[in-house]
């Protein structure tokens, strides 16, 4: 069996400082990760291959560092990394990107056999569209089965899949054709930590580096900036609010006292409030 | 267990300053070297002022300044003799440090770590992070053959082991290669960043470019104990800090956050800070104890380097310089015994230890051995001095009327009473005794 799984190098979102002067992100100095919603799907990926055999590759779209996180990946256990990296796809929207994506899921098909499975997270922490699955599903024609929470059977020979969806109001349990695409929600597995023999091949193994074209993509019109109808027009920090919030100074004071004052500070900012109280009160 | 067949070189134990160092000359040189590090990234647990010192970076990466993340060059140090209310200050302010190639500057060690480990890899070298060395392993005959980490498979095996695991040495310890960390041996140093636009902290500093300024603190501010405050310019930060010995602090039970505090608040140094924005807090433990503090740094395998070696010259807040050119050694003589096909043996790896007596680093710790027991013992140096020496300045200053040979007569005897001609005598001749 071969499973393909998408992943994004993001800035950790927990480190990321906003600068005191200028209020914009501070991006130097910010580790990057993979996005955690990914890691999930990995460990699902590996899971399944440890039961049934096969393969797992990681793909990533992104600068040529993002093979940090690739490594990263090979160290929890995956075996084959391929980075998508192209000045092309700068600037890529969710349809730009799932197309490239796609394609290079595509030739990845062909170099080393159809995927049965591609995963991805539920969503990225720094675009939180939860697009992209979809959109490589809907391009490669694959069965979509998105915020899966645990795979219940899969059936190679008989070529199924069943997993538990969590939907509004409670849980779906799907059953559908492979191949198929699974986008997975977070906290459904543990993820593992790979072997010191895992995160050595992980340093050094010889990563797939593709660009556009050797990802068998020939219309640059889909691509980065190009293939965006989405686009980012400002970034700002949201103004503070101007009323603050107010301490109530409850030292050596008597219950009473405290209420009162906190009833008199509440009529102050809503002074329309104690006429409504009042008229509620007196039934209507 | 699946055993990992290959063998490297060299492990190198941690990712700061004196591991880089080490892994980095090593690498450069085609050794196989792996560097193993705890943190998620090299540097992210790693803290310090900070200070680099040039030469010593220079050394291994002679054109480090091309690409490596610097804050500001120092061109003036100023040393604070401090009690409540003032300080009296030593300023050392030269143009001679606006240079082409600049002595000391100020950085931020977890861009800083990272840069240099990217070096590493660069070299060759295979860096693990998120991986922590459990022990080491040892053959039939306790010679070292390789370490064990929390992660499943192993043990890793090399020829010689570098320790540059930093000043807990848990590695060492476990290994029972050296003793726990004494409480009178090290200092625990708490700093804040303190964020301001650029343009503040060079009005402030009276700056200009990328010059810096440092503060050393000493008297009022450690509340009797042994210990100094700290105070460096970053690009747009001001990085501030004070630390005292363990042993003190838990003795006189003063938390560590309530010194920083009072030191911030202190009158010489609130308006350096003043609406700054506050975005990190740490804390570190700093081997103090010197010369005498060292523990075992060779054996049969294995050296330790840097802080984890307790080099840390106190007396002229130097330690990363210390660090690299010790792990710089280190690695030289293992590439040393690699070209002559000689075994990383007790005896063979004793080389280290005598190219680090004949470089600065323990000539300059062996110089200052006596330093630490010193402080321990007449804590009126680093507190009633810094003190009398206000009041003398204050007397000296304020008019009032009085006529100036009873002044100078008043300001003697106040001395005197603080303390004693013998007393004055002593302390001299101690501390020039300690000193040469």
């Amino acid at each position: 069996m071969h499973i393909v799984v998408c992943i994004k190098q993001v800035p950790d979102s927990a480190q990321i400082r906003v600068h005191p002067v200028t209020n914009t992100i501070m991006r130097q100095g910010v580790p990057t990760i993979i996005n955690p919603y990914d890691l999930f799907a990995l460990e699902e990926a590996l899971r399944l291959r440890d039961r049934f055999g096969g393969e797992v590759t990681v793909l990533t779209m992104g600068p040529p560092m993002a093979e940090d996180s690739l490594r990263k990946a090979l160290g929890i256990g995956a075996d084959r990394g391929v980075l998508l990296t192209d000045r092309f796809f700068a600037g890529s929207d969710t349809l730009a990107t799932s197309y490239a994506l796609a394609q290079a899921v595509r030739k990845i098909g062909e170099t080393w056999g159809t995927p049965e499975i591609v995963f991805t997270g539920k969503q990225t922490i720094d675009g939180d569209t939860a697009q992209v699955g979809p959109g490589i599903a809907c391009r490669l024609g694959l069965q979509q089965l998105t915020y899966v929470a645990s795979i219940q059977d899969l059936d190679l020979a008989g070529g199924t899949i069943t997993v538990s969806r969590r939907a509004e109001g409670g849980v779906q349990e799907l059953k559908t054709r492979i191949p198929a695409l699974i986008t997975m929600l977070e906290g459904t597995n543990e993820v593992r930590r790979g072997s010191i023999g895992d995160v050595l091949r992980g340093a050094r193994a010889e990563l797939v580096v593709w660009n556009a074209q050797a990802a068998g993509i020939t219309d640059m019109t889909n691509c980065g900036l190009r293939g965006s109808p989405t686009v980012v027009k400002r970034v700002f920090a949201p103004k503070g609010r101007a009323t603050k919030a107010i301490q109530i100074d409850t030292k050596d004071r008597d219950n009473e006292a405290i209420v009162e004052d906190l009833i008199a500070r509440l009529y102050a900012v809503q002074p329309s409030l104690e006429d409504d109280l009042l008229r509620m009160a007196a039934g209507y | 267990m699946a055993t990992i067949e290959e063998r490297f070189d060299a492990i190198v134990v941690g990712a700061g300053p004196a591991g880089n160092a080490a892994a980095y000359t090593m690498a450069k040189a085609g050794l196989k070297v792996l560097q193993l590090e705890r943190g998620e990234y090299p540097g992210s647990k790693n803290v310090q002022g900070a200070i680099l010192y040039a030469d010593a970076l220079e050394k291994i990466i002679p054109d480090f300044r091309e690409d490596a993340p610097l804050e500001r060059h120092v061109i003036e140090q100023r040393i604070w003799m401090m009690d409540d209310t003032s300080h009296t200050g030593m300023h050392y302010r030269s143009e001679d440090f606006n240079e082409e190639k600049p002595n000391r500057y100020t950085i931020i060690r977890a861009q800083f770590d990272r840069w240099f480990s990217s070096k590493v890899r660069e070299a060759g070298g295979i860096v693990l992070c998120e991986t922590t060395v459990a022990e080491l392993v040892k053959d039939t005959k306790g010679h070292v053959i390789g370490v064990l980490t929390d992660r499943h498979g192993g043990p890793l095996l090399a020829d010689v082991v570098v320790m540059a695991e930093g000043v807990n040495g848990l590695v060492g310890q476990r290994a029972g290669l050296r003793d726990e960390l004494k409480p009178q041996a090290v200092a625990l140093a708490v700093k804040e960043m303190h964020f301001l636009p650029q343009e503040v902290v060079e009005s402030r500093f009276n700056l200009s470019g990328d010059a810096g300024v440092v503060i050393e603190a000493m008297g009022a501010v450690s509340k009797g104990m042994v210990g100094t405050g700290f105070l460096y310019t970053n690009r747009e930060s001001i990085s501030v800090g004070i630390g005292c010995i363990v042993e003190d602090l838990a003795k006189s039970g003063v938390t560590p956050y309530s010194l920083l505090d009072q030191f911030k608040a202190h009158p010489s140094i609130a308006p350096l800070i003043a609406g700054a924005e506050v975005k990190e807090y740490a804390a570190h433990l700093i081997p103090e104890g010197g010369f005498r503090s060292m523990p075992a740094i060779y054996g049969g395998g294995w050296v330790v380097t840097g802080d984890a070696a307790h080099l840390v010259n106190s007396v002229h807040r130097e330690g990363s310089n210390l660090a690299m050119t010790s792990g710089r050694i280190a690695a030289e003589t293992i590439i040393w015994l690699k070209r002559r096909r000689e075994p990383c043996s007790f005896d063979n790896l004793a080389e280290y230890r005598k190219r680090l007596e004949a470089s600065f680093v323990l000539k300059d710790m062996r110089k200052y051995q006596k330093i630490p027991g010193l402080l321990h013992n007449n804590r009126q140096l680093l507190n009633l001095y810094p003190r009398m020496l206000s009041g003398v300045a204050q007397s000296w200053l304020r008019v009032d009327g009085k006529a100036k040979r009873s002044k100078e007569t008043e300001i003697f005897k106040a001395v005197r009473k603080q303390r004693g001609l013998v007393g004055l005598v002593a302390d001299g001749l101690r501390l020039a005794r300690a000193w040469r």
